[in-house]
């Protein structure tokens, strides 16, 4: 397989990925803002925080109002983490491998895209807001199992998977960081709201329910971290991911460097007390991870990418 | 026959199907009566279904928008096939083998003695300013000794049934990929009238090319690494460069996708690390196949490339260096270079060309732009040339000044009355004018493919095909003498009684 496809496939999985895990975290938000009264409720900021594009979102918008953050996530052509731009990069990379990809994909990866921009206005409307959403992300599901079930399980797919999950588990350190970074790390309840702060928190990955049939233990600080990132049977914990990222990585040549790289991750994880990190060493973590994954992504870009183009201009 | 053909009339020109008003040419008895039997209002339906078809199997090219972007067109297509009787067929294949040959000859003396130089054959000036002779590719022995492996050479018909070669195109020609999907558009549209008829199968053309490559590929293997080089999605033809790279199990690269080592071979990415190349179709100018050679700050193509080809190790098809003969002035030599290399006629006439470079042809051009076609050497898709009788005084004018500066730069031709072929226009039938592009592919064996694209110029009166230009295609059926002959409907067996009596 060709290192440019190989790249391409990794990319639209990473890009499809990202725009659903946006999607879930403003539905999320937006119901969680119901049920707080105004001077508790963090606002929307935090979902700016969690993509880290402050800056540029400080360059365009005045404020973190509603409006603002949702247009950003949603419809900005110049943020490269809003959900059209996802969208539109996913099919990019697409379009130069449709031959290895199934048929239906194209067609249903141009109807999302298709979809996503014809109906934004909708979606950023407050009452169009959640059908859109809900819409998004089941046709992303759409996708994935689409690929699951019907393409060639070969060394391309395995670099879906690969895309997939480190933009999945990227996500889910995200999350866990900016969350919990409003919440008291010993507070056991102590503050009214927190609880069903941290319940948003796993709801932001679908996790509330599978968390209740895991843990059987209330919703607090401790088991929801350890949950979301260790967890090795729920699909969007960083423990799942990365395994299920190692499997494939074995299926695929000269892998040495980067399964040394994800061997790391795994002690950092294997190692990590969650219960009992203070909210700035659990952020030390959080970093920690997440540069793991940074390095990863480095090492499958040097060992099966193309080299980047040096120049910018195409003759 | 008064339903679907109504009013059909051939205006003077020459038209494939019919002799005259309601009278099919002979062989084409059968095809004329069943259009007529679905009638207008079936013949639009049809019409409207190749359509939804070519959309939905994503036939597509692209053009440059209004914009500025780029836009994907579904391929203009009729389905109305034109038909050429395979004896007249046979003898044109045999014309093209011969063209190509000698155009082959040509190029490889060119790009070593010039014997045909010093033999006073041809004019060492036309060389000294040709645009696509390449210095870099002076001594070079390809594989086989061929250049243009694969050529397309566009053929028209004038008012009294001549073929004529109207040019040849040996850097990268491209339609071929649209000729194999309008036979799988008709078959799907149009199934009745392969009833009567069945026209010789095109669609081994990717074998064909895939074994074209393969005898030239340096390294004696059973399964040559054969690539297909784009310049990427924007090209107008990366749809062709796709569908071709699939057909023939090949792999469709980038620029970046290959790289040619201190070993000076090349190679392309892969995840499983380098992967030895052999041959590549490549579907990128000269210029821009390789930065170190020409054009530096082309980022489509392979640094080192020509090193490798020169040094053997990669094959390219076609050559660089070949489109020297790609030259509208050479096309002008084209008889000369069949008789001086093969001892032959050319079989298939030029249009009668004259060279301005030449002072009496200079002068008649330019007094009679009016009458004439012209046209720069080196422009293709119909860009730069100038219809005199289509033209306002003000641009003959223009045009002449342009020749003036530069005669070596053009020829003139007469304007042909290229022939017809009838068209769906709405719900009638109308004729539109077509010229037909066969491939001719050349390495250890020469082949042609079974007829070729017909392009069809869909605007009322336009002489025009290209499809960047409003033009769109046909499906081209070469037919086994008797075919047709046992029409299904009465009223054509009428027809044809009256045309014997």
């Amino acid at each position: 397989m060709l290192s440019r496809v190989a790249e391409n496939l990794y990319w639209l999985a990473r890009y499809v990925e990202r725009a659903e895990n946006t999607a879930r975290i403003v539905t999320v938000n937006a119901n969680l803002l119901l049920d707080l009264p105004k001077g508790v409720a963090p606002g929307w900021r935090p979902l700016v925080d969690i993509t880290g594009a402050n800056t540029l979102f400080e360059e365009h918008y005045k404020d973190y109002g509603e409006r603002q953050v949702v247009r950003f996530l949603l419809g900005d052509e110049r943020h490269s983490g809003s959900i059209i731009t996802a969208l539109a990069a996913a099919r990019e990379n697409c379009r130069t491998i449709r031959d290895i990809v199934p048929r239906e994909f194209w067609e249903q990866i141009n109807g999302l895209h298709l979809f996503a921009s014809g109906e934004l206005t909708k979606g950023l409307a407050k009452t169009g807001r959640h059908p859109y959403l809900r819409e998004l992300v089941l046709r992303c599901q759409t996708l994935a199992g689409l690929l699951d079930g019907t393409m060639l399980h070969d060394q391309g797919f395995e670099f879906l998977r690969l895309g997939r999950y480190l933009e999945r588990a990227d996500m889910t350190t995200r999350i866990a960081d900016v969350q919990s970074a409003n919440l008291l790390p010993d507070a056991d309840g102590g503050r009214p709201y927190d609880n069903i702060q941290w319940v948003s928190v796993l709801k932001s990955m679908t996790a509330y329910q599978m968390y209740r049939r895991s843990e059987q233990i209330r919703v607090q600080r401790g088991p929801v971290l350890r949950f979301i990132f260790k967890s090795p049977l729920f699909p969007r914990s960083v423990r799942w991911c990365m395994e299920h990222a190692r499997s494939g990585l074995e299926r695929l040549p000269r892998n040495e460097s980067s399964l040394r790289e994800m061997g790391r991750i795994a002690r950092l994880l294997d190692h990590a007390d969650l219960p009992a990190l203070s909210q700035f060493e659990l952020h030390d973590f959080v970093d920690d991870v997440q540069l793991g994954i940074a390095n990863l992504h480095s090492e499958i870009a040097a060992t099966w990418f193309p080299p980047p183009l040096v120049t910018e201009e195409a003759a | 026959m008064q339903r679907a053909w109504g009013e059909y009339s051939c205006e003077g020109f020459y038209d494939e199907l019919m002799v005259g008003p309601a009278l099919p040419r002979a062989g084409c008895e059968a095809l004329a009566a069943d259009i007529d039997a679905l009638g207008p209002d079936e013949l639009a339906a049809r019409q409207e279904a190749a359509e939804a078809s070519i959309k939905e199997m994503g036939i597509t090219f692209t053009v440059y928008s209004e914009e500025g972007g780029m836009i994907d067109r579904a391929w203009p297509f009729d389905v109305i096939p034109r038909v050429i009787p395979e004896a007249e067929w046979r003898r044109v294949e045999s014309g093209l083998k011969q063209r190509v040959q000698a155009l082959n000859l040509f190029i490889d003396d060119l790009y070593h003695e010039q014997r045909i130089i010093k033999d006073k054959v041809f004019p060492q000036e036309v060389l000294a300013k040709s645009v696509n002779f390449r210095p870099q590719c002076v001594g070079v022995d390809p594989p086989l000794g061929i250049w243009a492996h694969i050529c397309g050479s566009d053929l028209v018909r004038d008012r009294d049934g001549t073929l004529y070669v109207l040019e040849d195109n040996l850097r990268v020609p491209s339609g071929v990929s649209y000729m194999l999907e309008n036979r799988l558009v008709t078959k799907r549209v149009l199934p009745e009238l392969f009833e009567h008829y069945a026209p010789l199968p095109v669609d081994d053309y990717p074998s064909q090319l895939f074994d074209t490559l393969a005898a030239i590929s340096p390294r004696p293997a059973e399964y040559p690494e054969v690539v297909v080089l784009t310049p990427g999605i924007y090209n107008s033809a990366y749809f062709e460069h796709s569908y071709l790279a699939q057909q023939m199990g090949a792999e469709l690269v980038e620029g970046r996708d290959l790289f040619v080592d201190s070993d000076d071979c090349c190679y392309m990415r892969t995840v499983d690390g380098p992967a030895r190349v052999d041959v590549i179709y490549r579907r990128i100018d000269d210029l821009f196949l390789d930065p170190e050679a020409f054009v530096p700050d082309s980022i489509l193509g392979v640094p080192g490339l020509l090193r490798a080809w020169k040094a053997g190790n990669v094959a390219l098809a076609n050559a660089p260096g070949a489109g020297v003969a790609d030259d509208k002035v050479v096309y002008a030599f084209v008889p000369e270079i069949i008789k001086y290399y093969l001892d032959q006629d050319a079989i298939i006439p030029n249009v009668p060309t004259y060279r301005c470079m030449e002072p009496d042809a200079l002068a008649y051009v330019t007094e009679h732009i009016a009458e004439l076609v012209v046209k720069p050497a080196n422009e293709s898709g119909g860009y730069g040339m100038i219809v005199g009788p289509a033209a306002t005084q003000a641009e003959r004018n223009r045009f002449v000044q342009l020749i003036k500066k530069d005669p070596r730069n053009y020829i003139g031709q007469p304007t042909l009355g290229i022939s017809t072929v009838p068209t769906v226009i709405k719900r009638a039938l109308e004729p539109r004018h077509v010229d037909l592009r066969p491939f001719i592919l050349t390495a250890d064996r020469q082949s042609v493919t079974m007829g070729g694209l017909t392009r069809v110029a869909l605007r009322k009166g336009s002489l025009v095909v290209n499809s960047s230009q409003g033009g769109g295609s046909k499906d081209t059926w070469i037919i086994p003498e008797g075919a047709g002959e046992q029409p299904r409907v009465e009223a054509a067996q009428a027809q044809q009684s009256q045309a014997q009596g």
